[in-house]
């Protein structure tokens, strides 16, 4: 079975400001599985983080979902009345963010925050339940109970995002979107909490959309990869045939430049030019100007998405 | 090019416009609050345009007298036409008003360039004192002052003066502060600016822009207090043309029901705070976008 | 627990220099004018030996060091000297008048806070749309209405035209103010021996007096609020509540506007000192027996003890205030305790 449970159809975001339209997500179009875990990649500014947000309509005025569909088992998100949205966010689908000092109100303890997410959503549950829920979800994250009771200040950065995901899950989503969620941690939290989600994929059948611009991170946890550029696809395809094959161009960049410790490399090899701009971008396909191979096509026809070895490709190179 | 007054006209309206579009609503207000000002302005430096009575006159026209006919506001108790004693009361107001706001900035400035720069022991003592004049209540500081000098223009204007001094000094004091502390400010001593150099050409600069709208603020806020002030009884003679003291005066007929005793000049101290408090806000936000919360 | 006690009582100890410091602002203000108080107030014509022996009583021959530390030394026993003018203790004069002041003064910030906080969390709300432009119009526009003139025009609608409003007073012609006068806040104490038809009257003599004081400063609040707010409404824990599925009132107006308040509270006790300075007004224009009153009553008789007294006591409760105020600020911001 097929089990698409989120399917992006062509999607436009744009942010209308003073100097033009900022067209941050241009015509993207992706399809997940039930279970899946997908790394959406790319460099600052690509989009990934916008394609996040719009998923649960939380673009901030003046963002706007100028044209596309995402389908949610089925049903239209971007056609969906504001009180429709309420009851999926945090119910049917959840996200956390990059820094989890900043996610949580500070002037809350941490167990109210739980029970005002649960009393949101199931409206009989009294505070005593909620916080049963709260604790049990603490105890299967390894947090000891007593911390309901604190404030974020208080607690560690690991501990602090382990919270968030709690508050994301304690109501048994089926869609996690997780927004450079590791980013403001150090390396050896990272790792347990890359642990952590993959062991809740598993326990809960998750499906989990990670955003980051770390490959690291995701070359341990990802099932696919969806690699970003300039508001655009640039590559999708299965975790390992993305980093031993990659075909993209921008991928092959994007690889060839990571510092690897076990080659002998005398110089690093940056990727030449410089991020899209996105209020004007490049005719075509909006990576041409950097690309190595570009062609005379490449300058004035965007690229649709071709497949190879089981990869989709949006580039010329693969027609 | 067209020389001609129309076309020079449109070019002016054209570039109000244009410099409306590139900053929004802000410059509208910027623009009213210097019409506002500029028309008072005018007003007082040639009342004579504006009315042909004498605000002292006590023979102007009957007692009393609700606005109409010759006498566009009216006339009070002593038969004297309150539309002179408007345009005349304006020069009393600015004068006071702006007089001691230069005398704010000059002192307030200065303090705090000093305090910031040398830092130290006379930048704590400096900084406690301002402080504690700041929290202070700015009305009741200047009953007392204008209680003690007794009535004066001069007076007030001092009395006036001595409460904004801590904005500018805590403004000041905190701009050099961190700009001493910038990069390019080592840079400079590093090739052996002087510090007076330093003082004039860098940390002077940057403090303008913010102490512009400060003083436009300051002005309102004078303006206010003076009002009060001379409502109050305190601060100036009873000779003087003045529209906190019509204020007061007219007061006295409000249950008798004159109205325009008590509404014109009131409508003007409004009005000229309005304008100056306008000009702030508007020139605060095209200086420094950062400066206000949009 | 124990960390906000050692915040407060460190907060009271720093409250110390600062009263220091206004009570020698008053000591020096009071003392430069022109000339000596007792020839003035004694009108100039008083032989010489008369003026000499009053300044003698006051204390006036000696220099001005010991003027400072026995002007302290009072001050710090709570003793204000006795009036000059009448054979009346200082202590004695303000604290009659004092209830009528506060009582006027609470009702106004109650005003100010309500109208102040939620225009501007709602124009926040409404950034950049009609709502919003409005209300910061009217914050701008009410700031630069003089509270006297606003009162008098209230006076002239609400009590000379309309005539629905007492413009005078604390309380009406036919109730009596000894009969229930216990603690001197008129709304407490007609409470207290449940006359209700008193406490209307009070209530209605409080109305025009506090509303012109309220509305006044209510610009200041909107503006403030709405800063706050939309730098709060900016934050990721807004951004993050959203994606829990809550509803938007509930963040703006629970989350997002204690975040808000916080500075709003601290900027609330700075507002006491604008508060008093236009009680003194409101007072003297709708000739409310309180503080302001007093104050310029004593000046115009040259009454400097008195005069005195007032001045510091209104710098003594803005310093208190503010000190109330950041003890609150510790309790409602954990993160300040820590």
């Amino acid at each position: 079975m097929n089990n698409i449970i989120l399917d992006i159809q062509d999607l436009k975001v744009q942010f209308p400001i003073n100097i033009g339209t900022v067209r941050a997500v241009d015509g993207v179009s992706l399809k997940l599985k039930q279970g899946e875990v997908m790394g959406l990649v790319g460099e600052s500014g690509c989009g990934k983080s916008t394609l996040g947000f719009s998923i649960l309509r939380l673009l901030r005025t003046p963002g706007r979902i100028a044209s596309g569909r995402i389908f949610y088992h089925g049903r239209d998100i971007v056609g969906m009345s504001e009180k429709e949205v309420l009851k999926l966010r945090g119910r049917r689908i959840a996200m956390i963010f990059q820094d989890p000092l900043t996610s949580l109100n500070p002037l809350f303890s941490v167990g109210r925050q739980f029970v005002e997410t649960l009393q949101t959503h199931e409206k009989g549950i009294n505070k005593k339940e909620a916080i049963a829920r709260a604790e049990s979800m603490l105890e299967s994250l390894g947090i000891s109970k007593e911390r309901l009771q604190e404030f974020p200040h208080q607690m560690s950065g690991g501990m602090r995002q382990r919270i968030m995901i709690g508050m994301g899950l304690i109501l048994n989503p089926d869609l996690l979107i997780a927004d450079e969620p590791t980013t403001s941690l150090d390396v050896i939290v990272e790792a347990q909490f890359l642990d952590l989600l993959a062991d809740l994929c598993r326990k809960f059948n998750l499906t989990i959309i990670l955003i980051t611009h770390n490959l690291g991170n995701v070359a341990q946890l990802a099932d696919r990869i969806t690699v970003m550029y300039g508001g655009t696809l640039a590559e999708v395809g299965p975790a390992g045939d993305i980093f031993h094959t990659p075909l993209h161009p921008y991928t092959q960049g994007l690889l060839a430049s990571i510092p690897n410790i076990k080659l002998d490399q005398p110089e690093l090899t940056p990727m030449e030019g410089s991020p899209p701009d996105l209020v004007n971008p490049p005719s075509g396909c909006v990576f041409h100007p950097r690309c190595p191979q570009a062609m005379e096509i490449c300058t004035r026809q965007r690229p649709p998405a071709f497949q190879k070895n089981g990869h989709q490709v949006n580039c010329w190179l693969y027609r | 090019m067209n020389y001609s007054p129309a076309s020079a006209l449109a070019r002016v309206f054209s570039s109000f416009t244009s410099m409306g579009k590139k900053y929004g609503v802000e410059w509208w207000i910027l623009v009213a609050g210097a019409a506002i000002v500029l028309g008072i302005v005018f007003m007082a430096a040639f009342p004579d345009i504006f009315t042909p009575f004498n605000p002292y006159d006590q023979a102007a026209g009957p007692q009393l007298a609700p606005p109409g006919g010759a006498h566009l506001m009216g006339t009070d108790n002593l038969r004297r036409d309150v539309w002179a004693r408007i345009v005349f009361g304006s020069q009393t107001i600015l004068r006071v008003s702006v007089l001691a706001a230069i005398i704010s900035s000059m002192i307030g400035i200065s303090m705090g360039l000093l305090s910031g720069f040398s830092g130290g022991i006379l930048d704590r003592i400096l900084s406690l004192i301002m402080d504690s004049v700041y929290v202070f209540p700015g009305l009741i500081l200047a009953i007392a002052f204008a209680a003690m000098f007794g009535p004066g223009v001069i007076n007030i204007t001092l009395a006036v003066s001595v409460i904004y001094i801590p904005t500018y000094f805590r403004l000041v004091r905190g701009q050099t502060l961190s700009i001493k502390q910038e990069l390019y400010v080592e840079a400079a001593r590093a090739i052996g600016a002087s510090s007076t150099t330093i003082l004039w050409e860098y940390i002077f600069p940057n403090v303008i822009a913010t102490t512009v709208v400060v003083f436009t603020l300051n002005v309102a806020d004078a303006i206010m207090i003076e009002a009060a002030l001379t409502y109050l009884g305190l601060g100036l003679p009873p000779s003087v043309v003045d529209w906190g003291m019509d204020l007061a005066m007219g007061k006295k007929f409000l249950p008798s029901g004159q109205w325009w005793l008590i509404t014109f000049p009131g409508l003007m101290i409004s009005l000229l705070a309005l304008g100056f408090t306008m000009l702030g806000e508007g020139l605060a936000e095209i200086l420094n976008p950062r400066l206000l919360e949009r | 627990m124990r960390h906000l006690a050692k915040y407060i009582i460190t907060r009271i100890l720093l409250t110390i220099p600062m009263v220091l410091i206004l009570l020698s602002i008053v000591f020096l203000v009071l003392r430069i004018m022109p000339g000596d108080p007792v020839s003035s107030m004694l009108g100039g014509h008083a032989p010489e030996k008369v003026i000499e022996q009053k300044k003698q009583e006051l204390g006036l021959n000696e220099p001005m060091a010991v003027q400072y530390v026995s002007y302290l030394w009072q001050v710090a026993h709570l003793d204000l000297g006795e009036s000059m003018v009448f054979k009346q203790r200082v202590t004695t004069a303000i604290a009659d008048k004092l209830p009528a002041t506060i009582e006027l003064t609470a009702c106004g910030m109650i005003i100010t806070l309500i109208l102040g906080v939620f225009l501007g969390a709602y124009a926040a709300d409404r950034r950049r749309q009609v709502q919003d432009s409005m209300i910061r119009l009217y914050g701008i526009v009410i700031y630069c209405i003089p509270v006297y003139w606003l009162g008098l025009m209230l006076q002239l609608i609400f009590g000379i035209w309309l005539d629905v409003l007492p413009i005078a007073g604390r309380t009406g012609p036919r109730v009596f103010a000894s009969t229930f006068e216990q603690t001197g806040f008129y709304l407490i104490d007609t409470l207290l021996i449940r006359d209700f038809a008193a406490m209307k009257d009070v209530m209605i003599h409080l109305t025009l007096p506090a509303f012109t004081l309220g509305l006044t400063l209510s610009g200041i609040f909107i503006r403030l609020t709405r800063a706050n707010m939309l730098d709060v409404l900016k934050s990721d824990y807004i951004v993050a509540a959203e994606a829990r599925g809550i509803r938007h009132r509930r963040i703006v107006y629970r989350h997002a506007l204690k975040n808000a308040f916080i500075p709003i509270l601290t900027m609330m006790g700075l507002q006491v000192a604008l508060l008093m300075a236009g009680a003194i007004l409101t007072e003297t224009t709708f000739s409310w027996p309180g503080m302001g009153r007093l104050l310029l009553e004593r000046i115009y008789l040259r009454d400097y003890p008195t005069i005195q007294g007032v001045i510091i006591v209104f710098a003594l409760i803005v310093a208190g205030v503010s000190l109330v105020v950041d003890i609150i600020y510790a309790m409602i911001d954990p993160r300040i305790r820590y």
